[in-house]
């Protein structure tokens, strides 16, 4: 790691103290956040007598893997992770195309009127989610003007996800960094600014967008309260939301079996891209 | 472009008119690129975020009966104020918010400061600091209402076999709070923790060192150089915190049977709101709930940008 001077000078302290609380430390960390994963995995894994046994028992005692195969069926976790990645990845879609788009126009094409545009969708920031929840849910109901009713279909997941202020600003000020000598160039070379979007802004973005892309995944995969009303059919939900509506009747060790299996796949994913996930976090909020 | 125009300046009359058009007709087009570049968002935003925002304050204002709805003045404010679960709802909320910044907000400074001590084992322990942020959150929530059971769940297991007294947890009113609190900062504190990590990295280490010249001691330390030195992001997370965990909803909802616990003692404001507009569908009751808890934010980020501008002065 690196050398820099921190609280406590390096060369005063002693190396077995060190050691010691080295070692402490990270038992400890794994003990606190591992510590319930392996619960986790391993409480699905017992017959639901010992699941309720008292006292419980710190491991299975009788493997019980056929609980795994009950969860997928009687929870239709097939479903709810098709569900869940075809409503994780269209938003994560939608919002690439189209909060790309009006940031380059903001920051680039520069629109009549579009600091106010761009004043009013960042003003949506200091509104609390869960207060815009209730006339959300009546717009979807009945959508303005042409009278649809969005719920249970896809598009209430994928259009509310697009008027994200977070991604316009973040986009936004990536792309005012980008040096106007090589837009102007590019259209001294005759590229209209959909070329130039595309050719010269976006190869520069990558950073940034791949940042944004993880975290319109993890939204999606993560929102509890909004999937469970826009999208009340049970075979429509999220797998957050569908192991919550699906739980009651369910044994406690099968219904911690598809807890497990929903934490899989975020698991992995975090594991592959652990790097930029960490570090789109504190560039996102350090610097945004 | 631009340079063809003025160059034409110096031309006779017709020519400068038909390049001023020229300007206008190129200026409308750019303009119109420009906004078909972002009326998709915009419609998005208009639709699911400004239409709702003006809906919530015309709904607490209305009631609506059999398909008709009519103006009610401020009969929805008085029917929530009315409401027996209204004080305790808000004193649940300021319990939770209270208790989630000792655990969530300190925590996290505590054990960033202490990661960032060592000189091993980081990438691993920010791995594991993280993972429970990643994890779908009922999955977490289902786990952690089977630990918190008091008769087969390994918390109470534990502390017994530690000789601790135990606990009802989430079946006991003035433990069921607390319980949630633990939880919601298991789940949440990892992206604090990664966030102070970064801010502490950029204390210079001079400041350290001047400061054990001058004999502080470890807590001096902290409290003269860390603190000051990390105070914009720690005041900024503070108020990003006391925002987020007053509009708690996941953790009680899952964790004690639809958000109300034994005796209404995890029943907070957003439950509330949601009972209002899900269980009763009195959505004038709801918007008006949701109003008061915005006020009370703003009242919040106002407060936050006060004290900023202040300390800066």
């Amino acid at each position: 790691m690196s050398d820099t001077r921190t609280l406590i000078n390096p060369a005063q302290l002693n190396r077995t103290v060190y050691r010691v609380v080295l070692v402490l430390a990270v038992t400890a960390f794994t003990l606190a956040f591992l510590g319930p994963l392996y619960l986790l995995v391993t409480d699905g894994l017992k017959s639901t007598a010992e699941a309720i046994q008292t006292p419980p028992t710190f491991y299975p005692h009788h493997l019980e893997p056929s609980n795994y195969s009950d969860a997928w069926n009687r929870l239709n976790i097939a479903q709810l992770l098709l569900n869940t990645l075809w409503y994780a990845f269209g938003a994560l879609a939608f919002q690439l195309v189209l909060d790309v788009a009006a940031a380059y126009s903001l920051s680039k094409l520069r629109p009549v009127l579009g600091n106010v545009v761009l004043g009013m969708m960042l003003a949506t920031l200091m509104i609390p989610a869960m207060v815009l929840v209730v006339p959300q849910y009546l717009t979807v109901l009945d959508l303005p003007l042409v009278h649809l009713n969005l719920l249970n279909s896809p598009w209430a997941i994928w259009l509310p996800s697009v008027a994200n202020a977070f991604n316009i600003y973040l986009l936004k000020r990536f792309f005012d960094s980008v040096p106007q000598e090589l837009l102007d160039s590019a259209s001294m070379d005759g590229a209209g600014p959909m070329r130039t979007l595309l050719s010269i802004v976006l190869p520069m973005s990558w950073p940034i967008i791949a940042v944004l892309s993880v975290f319109a995944l993890v939204n999606v995969w993560k929102d509890f309260l909004w999937p469970l009303l826009a999208e009340p059919d049970p075979t429509k939900q999220t797998l957050n939301a569908g192991i919550y509506s699906l739980s009651l009747g369910v044994p406690e060790n099968v219904l911690i079996a598809a807890a497990a299996i929903s934490a899989i796949p975020t698991v992995l994913f975090f594991l592959i891209f652990q790097r930029n996930i960490m570090s789109g976090l504190t560039a996102g909020s350090l610097k945004g | 472009m631009a340079v063809l125009t003025a160059s034409s300046g110096t031309d006779s009359s017709p020519a400068k008119a038909s390049g001023r058009a020229g300007a206008l007709h190129r200026s409308v087009q750019r303009n119109l690129t420009a906004h078909g570049f972002l009326i998709g968002a915009v419609l998005c935003f208009a639709l699911f975020s400004w239409y709702p925002m003006v809906r919530e304050v015309i709904i607490s204002f209305q009631k609506q009966k059999a398909g008709k709805t009519t103006w009610v003045g401020l009969h929805n404010l008085n029917q929530i104020v009315n409401d027996p679960s209204f004080w305790p709802a808000w004193r649940n909320t300021a319990e939770f918010t209270g208790l989630a910044l000792l655990l969530g907000f300190g925590l996290p400074f505590v054990v960033a400061v202490f990661m960032n001590e060592l000189r091993h084992a980081r990438g691993y322990l920010r791995v594991l600091v993280y993972l429970p942020v990643m994890l779908p959150p009922v999955s977490s929530l289902v786990l952690f209402k089977d630990l918190y059971n008091p008769n087969y769940g390994l918390i109470n297991r534990i502390l017994q076999l530690l000789h601790l007294p135990t606990s009802g947890w989430l079946q006991s009113p003035h433990m069921a709070m607390l319980a949630v609190v633990i939880a919601s900062t298991w789940m949440n504190m990892g992206s604090a923790t990664l966030i102070y990590l970064a801010a502490l990295q950029n204390v210079p280490g001079d400041l350290y060192e001047a400061a054990e010249l001058d004999g502080a001691g470890l807590l001096s330390r902290i409290w003269h150089v860390t603190i000051p030195q990390t105070r914009l992001i720690l005041s900024l997370m503070l108020m990003l915190q006391i925002v987020a965990t007053m509009q708690v909803f996941v953790e009680p909802f899952v964790l004690t049977n639809g958000g109300q616990g034994v005796d209404g003692s995890t029943t907070t404001v957003v439950y509330l709101i949601y009972q209002y507009a899900f269980n009763f569908s009195n959505y004038g009751a709801a918007c008006a709930l949701g109003l008061l808890l915005l006020l009370c934010l703003a009242g919040f980020s106002v407060l936050y940008i006060r004290l900023n501008r202040r300390t800066e002065a």
